[in-house]
C-alpha cells in the first residue's frame, strides 16, 4: 500500500511535469511564426500586445472559422494547460506571490498560440474563398 | 461489462493509431522514427485481435483475459523499444548506442526477474499474473527512464522539436500508466481508474501523430524554453 501510494505521487508529480513541458514545447513551437497585420484587424487588439485573458476570446473567434482538425490535438493540450495555470495561480498565489508573474508569462504564451492558430485558420479560409471565387465562372 | 463508452474509446484509439501511421508515412518519417511506428503498428494490431478474442469468446473468458494481459506486457516491451530508440537518437552523435541497447536490455531482465520473484509463489494463473505485473512494472521504470531522457535532452542541449515532443509525450503517458496502476491498487473497486487508462490511450497516437504532422524535421528549439521549471 505504501509503495503503491509513492508510486502515486511520484507518476503524478513527473505526469504534470512532463504535460507542462510538453505544453510549452507546442506552444513554444507554434509561435516562432510573427503574426500578421490581420489578426490585430480581426482581435481588435489596439496595442499589440497579447496578454492572458485575450486566450478564451481567441478560441471563440477561431471556432467561427472552419476547422481543418489538424491543430486540434494542441489547441486541446493548451487549452487544458490554460486551465491548469489559472486553478495554480487562483489557489496558489497566496501562498507563493511570485507565481503571478510567472503565470502571467505563461498565459500569455497561450494567447500568443491561440492567435497564432486563428492568423492560420484566417488565411487559410481566405486561401479556400479565393480558390472558390477564382473556380466560378 | 464493456460500455457503449468502452467501445467508443477503443474505436477512438485504433482509429488515432491509424492516423498516426498515416501521419508517418506521409511525413516520410516511419523509417527515421521506426520504432515508434512499429508500437503504433503493433497496438492497431492489438487492439483488432482483442476485438475478435472478445466477439469469440465473451468478456469474462479466460482466453480473453489472459490475451488482453499478454498483449498488454508485449505492447509495453514495444513502447519501452520506442523509448531506447529515442535514447539511440539523443546519444547518437557521442557513439553511445550499443550501451544504450545493453543498459536496455539489462533494465528488461531485471524487471521481468523482480516481476517473476513477486509472483512465483502463486499457483494459479501463474503466467497471466506475471504479465500483468511486468506491464506495471514496466511503466513506472518506463517513466523513470523518460525522466533521466530528458534530464539528458536538457544537459546535452538538444534542439530537435520533434525528438522533445516524442520524449515529453511518451513522459506523460508513462507517467499517467503508472500512476493509474497505483491508483487501481489503493482503490481496487474504483471504475474511474479504468475508463482513466482507457482515456489516456488516446494521447499518445494523438500527440505523435500532431508532432508527426505538424512538427517538420528540421525544426528546432531550444529545451531551455520548455522545461517545466523555467520562467519566460
Amino acid at each position: 500500500m505504501i509503495i503503491a501510494a509513492l508510486i502515486l505521487v511520484v507518476s503524478s508529480v513527473a505526469m504534470l511535469q512532463f504535460f507542462i513541458s510538453y505544453c510549452r514545447s507546442v506552444i513554444a513551437a507554434a509561435t516562432v511564426r510573427p503574426l500578421s497585420d490581420q489578426i490585430w484587424e480581426v482581435t481588435g487588439i489596439q496595442d499589440r500586445e497579447l496578454r492572458g485573458e485575450e486566450f478564451i476570446r481567441l478560441l471563440q473567434l477561431m471556432s467561427l472559422c472552419p476547422d481543418s482538425g489538424a491543430d486540434s490535438q494542441a489547441i486541446a493540450a493548451v487549452r487544458t494547460y490554460f486551465r491548469i495555470l489559472n486553478f495554480a495561480r487562483a489557489t496558489l498565489s497566496g501562498i507563493i506571490p511570485s507565481i503571478v508573474s510567472w503565470t502571467d508569462a505563461e498565459l500569455s504564451g497561450c494567447a500568443r498560440f491561440a492567435a497564432v492558430a486563428l492568423d492560420n485558420r484566417i488565411s487559410r479560409s481566405r486561401q479556400l474563398m479565393a480558390q472558390h471565387y477564382s473556380i466560378q465562372p | 461489462m464493456t460500455s457503449p463508452l468502452d467501445y467508443a474509446i477503443w474505436l477512438l484509439t485504433s482509429l488515432l493509431e491509424l492516423g498516426a501511421v498515416y501521419c508517418a508515412l506521409r511525413t516520410r518519417s516511419f523509417v527515421r522514427f521506426f520504432p515508434l511506428s512499429f508500437y503504433l503498428l503493433a497496438a492497431i494490431v492489438a487492439d483488432i485481435t482483442r476485438f475478435a478474442m472478445l466477439k469469440q469468446y465473451g468478456y469474462t473468458s479466460h482466453s480473453y483475459v489472459s490475451f488482453y494481459y499478454y498483449s498488454d506486457a508485449l505492447l509495453t516491451i514495444c513502447l519501452f523499444i520506442a523509448l531506447m530508440g529515442l535514447y539511440s537518437q539523443v546519444f547518437k552523435e557521442m557513439g553511445a548506442e550499443i550501451y544504450v541497447r545493453l543498459g536496455a536490455i539489462i533494465v528488461l531482465v531485471l524487471t521481468a526477474a523482480i516481476c517473476f520473484a513477486m509472483v512465483r509463489n502463486s499457483r494459479h494463473l501463474l503466467f497471466t499474473k506475471f504479465a500483468i505485473q511486468l506491464s506495471q512494472n514496466l511503466y513506472f521504470v518506463g517513466a523513470v527512464l523518460t525522466y533521466v531522457l530528458w534530464g539528458a535532452v536538457k544537459k546535452l542541449h538538444e534542439t530537435r522539436t520533434r525528438l522533445i515532443q516524442f520524449t515529453l509525450a511518451l513522459g506523460v503517458y508513462f507517467s499517467a500508466f503508472a500512476a493509474g496502476y497505483a491508483l487501481s491498487v489503493l482503490y481496487p473497486r474504483s471504475t474511474f481508474s479504468g475508463i482513466a487508462s482507457d482515456a489516456m490511450g488516446l494521447w499518445l497516437p494523438l500527440a505523435w501523430g500532431y508532432t508527426f504532422l505538424k512538427v517538420p524535421e528540421a525544426a528546432r528549439l531550444q529545451t531551455a524554453r520548455v522545461s517545466a521549471a523555467a520562467r519566460s
